[in-house]
């Protein structure tokens, strides 16, 4: 961990970011809309690009706040998994969002960059079925593990019985 | 409904069914074992169940089972209006359900770009009962703490004084626990009149009892003998596990979000944010975490005294103020995905939104709860510790398991 004090003079701001992100994945593109403001990146630089924010001295994202799964439903056909980034000694937020097929989605995990993400994973697997590849142990995390379905589906339909108890009482 | 058919059948094989164990047993090296903790035992503060692999005394291995007390918060909040979800997010965190709507709260009004019409005070009354909450729950964290290592006392002394609070809760909102008072806008009623009056009052009578309690439990040299250097959290570690709050602070980092991102009135008020100086032993121990928590009742105690001062002063009672005033009658925030987070007694409560412009319900809401990450970090902090040390280690991270479970 570097020293705080050292890299606390200048905050780069979201274009510079973003020219940041753009050099290691070509193809990212940005949504201004949300707040942090996003960057997307293609799923396969996933890995590449939040090593590179969480080593290098420019940006430092040394905190994973929030790992968050979405389904955007049958119509859309997509997933969208969005990773709240924040860098102390900078003091700013990024939001990076990766879209990913609603068939098989499946990412890399960012366990190896911050192990925080380890549980937030298993809950994104747990309620949306989306697979983190290189994830050291991706089981369910707040449902029982023989539960039925991903909940957070938006085409979900809950299973009638659940060890002879009536879901729907 | 009544039913004669039998609603759950017992079978052995049901825990390894729903919750199996990581560790398998044909794995396992001669002089090991596995003893399993809770979800059923006082000191996992709730319902948390830990699966421990031992060499006899020493723990070598950890694994938190969660979810004993999922009730699908984000389900329920994308089939609800913004406003209902209030609720549920009460339910979350339940010893500081006032921090978790403030902190909602202010979310919505931000996506809805209403944040900065809320009168100040609303805002005040909001930090007002947030503080409030916020000391009752570090009652309850240093309370329960003494418990589980053996001082009863303290206990009782912090129920007593915490009851105080939940009696001037009840009388602003009406319930003692889960409140529904902090409303997307404004406030569900202003204050009761008198509130100012009773409420010093009993910043009057706390204070004495605070040092009595610092004296009884924190000085106390059992209790440093039992926590100090015990559970070391280093700072590196902290900041990868996601970890915030006391915990984090008590591992040497001045990071707190009312300060860092002074949202509401915080910017107006006068508060320290104590860290942990490793007075008894490493920084970032056990010790150090019940201190910080201690050390911020300190801290709370005087932002009460100056939004008193500020309720009956520049922003005191008129006849004209309706809490309501600002309560939207309609709320739907245009299509973003939005982030937002702040200072829950237990660290960062973040919640992620994703509106899609057409509904009043949210697309998606997640809950980043504190307690969440605080609790991923235990396995990695209590490797190599004995079974009586890793019960010290589960009650310095002061996590409720209704919002590890949401």
């Amino acid at each position: 961990m570097s020293d705080y004090s050292k890299t606390k003079s200048s905050m780069p701001d979201f274009s510079q970011l973003f020219d940041h992100v753009n050099r290691i994945s070509p193809d990212a593109t940005t949504d201004e809309k949300s707040s942090p403001k996003a960057i997307l990146i293609p799923a396969q630089d996933l890995l590449k690009v939040c090593a590179d924010l969480h080593q290098s001295p420019d940006t430092y994202f040394d905190m994973l706040s929030c790992l968050t799964g979405i389904d955007n439903g049958v119509q859309a056909n997509t997933m969208d998994v969005v990773y709240n980034l924040y860098s102390i000694p900078f003091n700013t937020h990024l939001m990076l969002r990766v879209l990913l097929p609603r068939e098989n989605p499946v990412v890399d995990s960012v366990t190896s960059i911050w192990r925080t993400a380890d549980w937030h994973e298993r809950e994104a697997f747990d309620f949306l079925g989306i697979k983190f590849t290189g994830h050291p142990d991706l089981r369910r995390i707040l449902l029982p593990a023989d539960w039925e379905g991903f909940p957070l589906r938006k085409d979900y339909h809950h299973q009638e019985y659940y060890r002879n108890i009536k879901v729907e009482y | 409904m009544p039913t004669d058919s039998i609603q759950y059948k017992y079978k052995p094989s049901n825990l390894a069914e729903s919750e199996p164990n990581k560790f398998k047993e044909e794995n396992l090296r001669s002089e090991e074992m596995i003893i399993n903790l809770g979800p059923q035992h006082p000191s996992t503060h709730g319902v948390l169940r830990l699966e421990v692999l031992m060499d006899g005394e020493i723990i070598k291995d950890v694994v938190p089972h969660v979810g004993y007390l999922h009730r699908c918060f984000e389900k329920h909040a994308e089939n609800l209006p913004y406003n209902q979800v209030i609720p549920f997010v009460d339910r979350m965190d339940y010893v500081a359900a006032m921090n978790s709507e403030h902190v909602y709260a202010m979310g919505v009004e931000r996506m809805l770009g209403i944040a900065d019409q809320i009168p100040k005070r609303v805002e005040y009354i909001r930090v007002l009962m947030a503080e409030l909450n916020r000391i009752a729950s570090h009652f309850i964290a240093i309370g329960t703490y003494g418990m589980d290592i053996g001082a009863f006392t303290p206990f009782f002394w912090v129920m007593r004084d915490r009851e105080h609070i939940l009696r001037l809760l009840e009388w602003a909102s009406g319930a003692r626990l889960l409140y529904n008072y902090i409303w997307i806008g404004g406030l569900f009623y202003d204050l009761p009149v008198g509130f100012e009056d009773r409420c010093s009052e009993f910043i009057k009578y706390i204070k004495p009892k605070l040092s009595e309690l610092e004296k009884l439990l924190i000085e106390n040299d059992i209790f440093i003998k039992r926590t100090a250097n015990v559970g070391v959290l280093p700072l590196n570690l902290a900041i990868n596990y996601g970890v915030t709050g006391p915990m984090l602070r008590a591992s040497g980092l001045r990071f707190d979000l009312r300060k860092v991102d002074g949202y509401s009135v915080y910017p107006e008020l006068e508060f320290t944010i104590p860290i942990g100086e490793g007075r008894k032993g490493t920084v970032g121990d056990c010790w150090d975490r019940t201190w910080v928590r201690m050390q911020e009742i300190h801290e709370s105690v005087k932002i009460i005294e100056q939004c008193l001062v500020a309720l009956q002063g520049e922003h005191k009672r008129t006849k004209e103020f309706n809490p309501q005033a600002m309560v939207p009658k309609k709320i739907r925030p245009q299509a973003q995905d939005f982030y937002i987070r702040g200072e829950s007694p237990k660290g960062e409560l973040g919640f992620f939104f994703r509106a899609d412009g057409k509904t009043d319900v949210p697309f998606r809401c997640k809950g980043r709860s504190c307690c969440f990450s605080n609790l991923s970090v235990l396995p990695e902090i209590s490797r190599g510790v004995l079974v009586a040390d890793l019960i010290a280690i589960i009650g310095s991270i002061d996590m409720v398991m209704g919002e590890v479970d949401r």
